[in-house]
């Protein structure tokens, strides 16, 4: 059992049991019992005025390493050009190491990687850069080594990565290897300023709860974090940091996997991680063809079409449109949602947007309670007399 | 081919509903179901043993009740199945949740391919995979939406990333995970439910895999929980009066005072 009941004190008021989140307490045969899939987040406990209910130790206890020091940002490249994603993570990371007083560190690994210095403009006190011709097409067993390598001998407290296709693939192999704890799709990161810990806060059952992590015996502490969660600061050239270039050594490593060929995603005409305007549809589009629609507001605006997942399973348009949990994570200026009502697993992805417009016939559609601006009608009504203004 | 996949039992339902009296999940009505990426791994499974002949295991940790999800993959094509199912095993984390199932894999013999989910529907991380296949020390290929090729231990996959597909040779065995893009799942058959009503499922307890208790379940597990919330949604909106057209109006001179368009 992994949440402890003393029977003796337990007067079965029952208090505990609207206090799970996760519903998994019940009263069975005059006893409170848990249920399987308890995580320990101590909500019971902290509910329980008889002090009845006690955590399980949870883990032995582990000689932490205390010399580890510093926060460190993976910064990802692609073709030799540096991801927004690593400065959003500087952003964050500047200020985490600022509460920590400690050095911002980047990793950079890559072949002839362009403005390596913006790095250093947007907040890094160090770049770790290694550069070779083995690491041009991102090989993953590559960057695994290379990074692993670099973290055994600086020991950094806190190692932070985009949540892309490349991180969410090759960063748990890094933790895997290390033995520590890794978190997913980070929404939220603060320093518990007393135990000087990373809290990584998340959306998990599909967004629908958050929980906060912690790692607090293991080091690095590990998280991914999605594009545009944070907001990238404003470069400063004038910024003063250093350019640290550690050689790659791949004796040890084999490459067992090779990169062949790489086709692009036409369909999207603007980039939706990178549209100041997003225009959206849902199933209350109806059918594929509606989507037409959208794309002309789209055009008018200069705007990137996304979609909800409801949208995508139908079959109306191809994934790489999905906003959401399952697909990407917007932050857009201007977020135009039509025809979507707004399960949670899509507000997940859009809800940090500047401003958002929700258009549906439902006026209970919960798409509204997010929305700046809601009209409650018929988009086929809506979005053409929208069109049409925009144009004249 | 000897193929592995992983699954997992989770709620069956991403819309959960939350309780506004008590802020909690509400789960009745909720069925147990297998994980619906995984669903996609097991149809890749079973398509290729069609193909190229051998067996797809399928592997579960979980519960006792977590049979039922390895029965319904029996229905489905899968030809053995095996859980997990240890109280030192729960509350795991992706850590010590991939170093069960590596050492359970191990246990299971040669293998030439192991196939996963991209993430499931609860958790939310996706990092079993990877983290399994640094563990068994075998490559890996995230987010295949399409098996170009397998033969003489190599294969040859399509994969998604942000910005369009990459093909990827790769020796096996390996360890991926598949989008759902890459299939679309069969029904059961009648044949199969038959099967799967008769077959017998495999538990291995740690008594069978012998796994240092500290590396397992809780104790195994680097992260931890220290709190659950609900996001807060506060509405502030506006909702803009008038019939349709003054409705546009309205929000077209909102949205150029605030200098968005």
């Amino acid at each position: 059992m992994s949440v402890k009941i003393d029977r003796d004190k337990c007067v079965l008021c029952g208090s505990c049991i609207p206090a799970c989140p996760f519903g998994l307490i019940d009263l069975v045969d005059d006893k409170i019992q848990v249920k399987e899939g308890c995580n320990l987040c101590g909500a019971c406990r902290d509910a329980c005025i008889y002090e009845a209910i006690t955590l399980e130790a949870s883990q032995p206890a582990v000689e932490v390493d205390a010399s580890a020091r510093g926060v460190w940002v993976f910064a990802e490249q692609r073709k030799g050009t540096i991801k927004n994603v690593a400065y959003e993570l500087l952003a964050r990371g500047r200020e985490l190491a600022d509460t920590l007083k400690t050095e911002l560190g980047a990793v950079c690994l890559g072949h002839n990687i362009a403005d390596v210095d913006s790095l250093i403009a947007h907040g890094a006190d160090k770049v770790y850069l290694v550069d070779s011709p083995d690491l041009a097409d991102n090989q993953e067993d590559y960057l695994t080594h290379g990074l692993l390598d670099l973290i055994k001998k600086h020991k950094p407290e806190i190692v932070l990565a985009g949540a892309t296709s490349l991180g969410r693939a090759f960063i748990p192999r890094v933790a895997a290897i290390l033995n520590t704890g890794l978190t997913a799709d980070c929404t939220g990161l603060d320093i518990d300023t007393e135990k000087k810990l990373l809290l990584q806060t998340r959306p998990t059952f599909g967004g629908n709860i958050m929980a906060t992590i912690l790692c607090p015996n293991k080091r690095p502490q590990m998280s991914t974090v999605r594009p545009r969660v944070f907001k990238k600061n404003t470069p400063d050239p004038s910024r003063k940091g250093r350019i640290i270039k550690v050689d790659f050594k791949k004796e040890n490593v084999t490459a067992r996997t090779r990169l062949l060929s790489f086709v692009e995603d036409i369909t999207e005409k603007v980039k939706l991680e990178d549209a100041d305007i997003i225009v959206s549809g849902g199933r209350g589009l109806g059918k594929a063809e509606n989507f037409k629609l959208l794309q002309e507001l789209a055009d008018v605006l200069g705007a990137a079409l996304g979609s909800s997942r409801a949208a995508v399973d139908e079959g109306w348009i191809p994934y790489s449109h999905q906003v959401g949990q399952t697909g990407k994570t917007v932050c857009p200026k201007l977020y135009i949602a039509c025809g979507i009502s707004g399960a949670i697993q899509h507000l997940a992805g859009m809800q940090t947007s500047d401003c958002i417009i929700a258009i549906n016939d439902n006026p209970d559609a919960p798409i509204f309670h997010l929305a700046h601006y809601g009209i409650v009608g018929d988009l086929f009504q809506v979005v053409p007399l929208m069109i049409k203004k925009l144009k004249g | 081919m000897n193929i592995v996949v992983c699954l997992k039992q989770v709620p069956g339902t991403t819309e959960v509903k939350i309780d506004p009296q008590t802020n909690s999940l509400i789960r009745q009505g909720i069925e147990n179901i297998i994980n619906p990426f995984d669903t996609y791994a097991l149809e890749e499974g079973v398509r290729l043993t069609e193909k190229h002949g051998g067996k797809v295991t399928v592997l579960s940790m979980g519960p006792p009740q977590a049979e039922a999800a390895l029965r319904e993959a029996i229905s489905l094509g899968a030809d053995e199945a095996v859980l997990l199912s240890d109280r030192a095993f729960a509350v795991a984390d992706t850590w010590a949740t991939a170093n069960t199932l590596s050492i359970a894999i191990q246990r299971l013999g040669e293998y030439d391919l192991i196939i996963c989910g991209r993430q499931t529907i609860d958790g939310d991380t996706g990092q079993v995979g990877p983290e399994m296949a640094e563990m068994l020390n075998i490559p890996f290929v995230a987010y295949v939406s399409k098996i170009e090729e397998i033969k003489d231990k190599y294969l040859r996959a399509s994969r998604m990333v942000e910005e369009g597909h990459e093909v990827l040779e790769t020796t096996l065995p390996a360890v991926i995970t598949v989008a759902k893009e890459i299939n679309v799942p069969r029904l059961p058959s009648l044949r199969g439910i038959m099967k799967s009503k008769s077959a017998a499922v495999t538990t291995w307890t740690n008594k069978e895999l012998k796994i240092d208790p500290a590396t397992v379940g809780l104790a195994g597990s680097s992260t931890q929980v220290i709190k659950v919330f609900f996001p807060q949604r506060v509405s502030s909106g506006e909702i803009l009066t008038g019939d349709a057209a003054a409705q546009v109006d309205k929000l077209i001179d909102k949205l150029k005072s605030a200098n968005l368009i």
